[in-house]
């Protein structure tokens, strides 16, 4: 099946079987691995993309599925000359430790961020609800996301 | 398959009859994934804009099967008139869950443990029920078979769920216990409708338990229970009583049918919490 959709502000054209996963498109058809896979069952959130501007579990959805859709991934955040705030921020406030959430993590956070540009830290341990940890126990991601959105807060004044 | 329009879907369904229809695929493709289902064919709803979407029509709302539980928990139409709705689907799943699954399919998978199921139940939704040259109406209690059965027929699909808007009642509940606070299957859960008269008098009460039997559980004595009397200790202790012997719960991976006894009896007595929302 012919699919056409854009990536990372990108227009791509594939041809994939209709019902391929989504994460297996990207991670194996296109080497965009920073997507992870940790359950295949939508449990873990390691899978989080951005479609159309929202987190969904790359996961359990379907090539065919694709088709004009606006896809954002880990690779896709940064600007030509520079990390994202969020990623600046999970470097600085040592919230990555074996780093395989972290994909997951900081696109759940983008799409936090642009529902609640202010969030509580309860807000943001619901926003980022859908994503497991192993490592670090949360607090200093949680530091980390607090901190972005007060350094983006903060830009746009 | 991902029909555009009803026309197409209908010519999708007559062509695929073993098709398995899906809209955000939170159960389904995890299903598909681990070889319980085998289905010739999938079918995914999720550009149809005619299955999306709030409705109001007087004193009914009319929610479309695709609606996402994201969109409804952001609906002012469905937060101002359903909180115990709200509620559940705060607590279903997480994020990006939310942002893929519809209340449609939280109906049809009819697992016992769905999360909106107790809601649409106090609610006394009914799902109306398509197919390319039917529309039927029937009670969402009578539509759940049981344990993931529904009495959908091949070429139908559940179209939306019609729910009365329910203004004299002033108490909404909803609590689920889980083994986490999110991203967690139930283990028993507790939807509530009541309402108070201004000094605390319960007048009328809708319950409805999840996860504690092969559907959802209502109870009439418990509910007759409360009429009449206040929030109070010793009532709710009494309704926890005849909750337990409402529930038909069964022992899994998540927990033990002797657990989840206890727990559809202390979810009552956690009702002493709307006392604090009656008498102000």
């Amino acid at each position: 099946m012919k699919i056409s959709f854009t990536l990372n502000g990108k227009v791509n054209q594939i041809d994939v079987p209709s019902a391929r996963r989504v994460i297996d498109i990207l991670r194996e058809d296109l080497e965009l691995t920073g997507t992870k896979e940790g359950c295949g069952a939508g449990e873990c959130g390691a899978c989080t993309i951005l479609v159309d501007g929202e987190s969904r579990l790359s996961c359990l959805m379907l090539a065919a599925q694709l088709e004009g859709r606006s896809v954002t991934t880990i690779e896709g955040i940064a600007s030509e000359d520079r990390l994202h705030p969020l990623q600046e921020a999970f470097v600085e406030h040592g919230a990555v430790q074996c780093g395989f959430c972290i994909p997951g993590m900081v696109l759940s956070a983008v799409d936090l961020l642009q529902r609640n540009p202010n969030p509580t830290r309860m807000e943001i341990r619901q926003g980022l609800s859908g994503n497991l940890c192993r490592c670090t126990g949360y607090q200093k991601i949680v530091d980390a996301v607090e901190g972005a959105a007060r350094k983006i807060g903060s830009k746009k004044d | 398959m991902l029909p555009h329009t009803p026309e197409e879907l209908w010519e999708v369904l007559r062509a695929e009859p073993q098709a398995a229809v899906y809209a955000g695929g939170t159960d389904l493709l995890v299903k598909l994934r681990q070889g319980l289902v085998d289905p010739s064919c999938l079918v995914c709803l999720e550009r149809i804009e005619e299955l999306k979407g709030v409705q109001e029509f007087g004193h009914e709302v009319f929610i479309g099967t695709c609606s996402t539980h994201g969109y409804l928990l952001a609906n002012p139409i469905i937060r101002s008139n359903f909180p115990v709705l709200t509620k559940a689907l705060e607590l279903l799943g997480s994020p990006p869950i939310r942002n893929m699954g519809t209340i449609g399919g939280n109906i049809c998978t009819a697992s016992p443990a769905a999360d909106s199921l107790p809601p649409l139940y106090v609610l006394e939704a009914e799902v109306e029920i398509r197919s390319k040259n039917t529309s039927r109406r029937m009670a969402l209690k009578e539509f759940i078979k049981g344990p993931g059965k529904t009495s959908l027929q091949p070429g139908e699909i559940v179209s939306g769920i019609w729910v009365k808007k329910a203004p004299g009642y002033n108490l909404h509940h909803f609590e689920k216990v889980g083994q986490r606070k999110a991203l967690a299957i139930s283990i028993a859960s507790l939807a509530g409708l009541l309402r108070a008269s201004e000094n605390g008098v319960i007048e009328e009460a809708r319950f409805a338990w999840g996860s504690v039997g092969p559907t959802i559980i209502t109870s009439p004595e418990v509910e007759k229970a409360l009429v009449g009397n206040r929030l109070s200790r010793p009532i709710l202790e009494m309704a926890a009583c005849l909750a337990r012997s409402a529930v038909e719960p069964i022992d899994d991976i998540r927990a033990s049918g002797e657990y989840r006894r206890l727990v559809s009896g202390n979810l009552m007595v956690h009702l002493l919490t709307l006392q604090r929302e009656v008498c102000h």
